[in-house]
């Protein structure tokens, strides 16, 4: 099984060389710790920087740059600084190559949830149903089941959707999964983890084609 | 000042110093207390900043001095408990807030999900692009953000492409206050890292654009090329004071 780190890891073997990537809040953040250094990527922070670099060194942090999580950030060489409608000029206009979120619920179909819990939570869309809605490349990191043990992948979302039909891919601490006009097609299981333990944890249609391989992290 | 030889003889006509000087007035205003003359019960604001960040901190704290009620402000997040727009809603001078993000202020989720806090959630881009489309002239736009979703309810519906929009239109404020990191007394702006966000994207989409400033300079010490906003797009301009710049999130790494 993986822990949020793996899920990062994993995640950022997606990652290719050239590509403008929009990471969320949360596990995708950790992406960018993982990306192998021989390849040229640029990340994008929806709040108005291209180019963002890692936090910054202890005495150097600036409140006025700080990533969509409102962390404190750095800039690096060749990062450019923009207002938030050209920021979603570069997201809605798919000039952004991957993106990768989180999210509380995923539909065999690709529908995503992940801002609201009518009557509990509710911590806002941000810019997630534009990315969702405008990217053609999702990949969302989650855990596969909730702090319930229910399933996060479904076969339709109980929750109030963010997007419909448009999540490609799925990497959870369990296994890596496709979403297909099928359902969620197993690619790969996390090490140590079985089929069996995933086919359990999954309540859409899981989809098994001959054998499925352990990932390597 | 540029004198194109060619343009000397119009320049002269309409470029008097009497004219400049003129202009200059007209947008410098000497405090924040001027900067908001007019502000009134029940109008509609539109306020720059994401998160904490590049927030106009001069307006909000003039605002709750005020004590102007029954507002609406149309601004990303409604800052933290203590901080930016929180102060406004802790003392309910707000009726509704347009936002994209309500995030970690306790205040907001409490009095939304009581039903006291109007609040019309928005996505990022979209509400990035009412501004602009206010700004620009454009009465309304087609997005795929929200397609399928709740905040799709009541709206128009057109494909494109092969692929479902809804129609999003602009908004309609009375006041804008943004926040700059240098300013000129013709209301040009020029914007500092990440504290650029919504700020330009709401100047000149509302009634009157109020511009603070961390450094206001005369006019023609700003660099024409450099400038992010042009003044024409701002109304009054002050030089700001106190800035606390608050991080929300400090994080940083070893050396």
């Amino acid at each position: 099984m993986l822990d949020k780190n793996g899920i990062a890891k994993r995640i950022a073997q997606e990652v290719e060389d050239g590509y403008y990537v929009n990471l969320g809040i949360g596990i995708p953040t950790l992406v960018a710790n993982y990306v192998r250094d021989d390849i040229s990527v640029e990340f994008q922070s929806e709040n108005g920087i291209l180019g963002m670099g890692p936090f910054p060194i202890e005495g150097e942090e600036d409140a006025d740059l700080i990533n969509a999580g409102k962390q404190t950030i750095t800039a690096l060489p060749g990062a450019s600084f923009f207002d938030s409608a050209t920021s979603f000029a570069m997201i809605r206009g798919k000039h952004v190559d991957l993106t990768i979120l989180g999210a509380m619920e995923v539909s065999e179909n690709g529908d995503i949830a992940n801002w609201k819990i009518p009557g509990k939570m509710v911590k806002g869309m941000g810019g997630a149903m534009d990315l969702v809605a405008s990217a053609e490349n999702i990949i969302v990191a989650m855990m596969h089941t909730n702090r319930a043990g229910k399933s996060k992948l479904l076969k339709r979302c109980s929750l109030p959707l963010t997007g419909v039909g448009c999540v490609k891919k799925i990497v959870t601490n369990l296994a890596v999964l496709e979403v297909t006009e099928d359902g969620f097609l197993l690619l790969e299981r996390a090490p140590g983890v079985t089929v069996d333990e995933i086919k359990a944890a999954t309540d859409g249609r899981l989809i098994i084609k001959g054998e499925v391989l352990e990932m390597s992290v | 000042m540029l004198r194109p030889f060619l343009f000397y003889p119009v320049y002269n006509r309409y470029f008097s110093n009497k004219i400049i000087n003129d202009k200059m007035i007209r947008k410098t205003v000497t405090n924040v207390t001027e900067a908001l003359a007019g502000v009134q019960d029940g109008m509609t604001f539109m306020l720059g900043g994401f998160g904490l960040c590049g927030i106009p901190e001069n307006a909000i704290s003039e605002l709750v001095r005020l004590g102007v009620k029954d507002i609406t402000c149309i601004s990303n997040n409604a800052g933290v408990d203590d901080f930016g727009l929180g102060l406004l809603l802790h003392q309910h001078q707000i009726k509704k807030m347009v936002s994209s993000y309500v995030g970690e202020n306790d205040e907001f989720e409490r009095q939304m999900l009581s039903g006291e806090l109007e609040v019309e959630l928005t996505p990022q881009g979209t509400l990035a692009e009412k501004c602009r489309a206010a700004q620009a002239g454009f009465p309304a736009f087609y997005t795929p953000a929200g397609y399928g979703t709740e905040v799709a309810e009541g709206k128009e519906v057109r494909e494109f492409n092969g692929k479902m929009h809804i129609l999003e239109e602009a908004f309609k404020a009375d006041f804008s206050f943004v926040k700059a990191w240098k300013g000129d007394a013709a209301g040009n702006l020029i914007f500092k890292g990440t504290a650029r966000n919504f700020n330009p994207c709401m100047c000149g989409g509302a009634t009157i654009t109020v511009a603070e400033v961390e450094e206001l300079v005369p006019e023609g010490e700003l660099d024409p090329n450099e400038i992010h906003i042009p003044g024409i797009f701002v109304q009054r301009i002050f030089q700001g004071k106190d800035y606390e710049k608050r991080i929300e999130q400090r994080t940083v790494r070893q050396k």
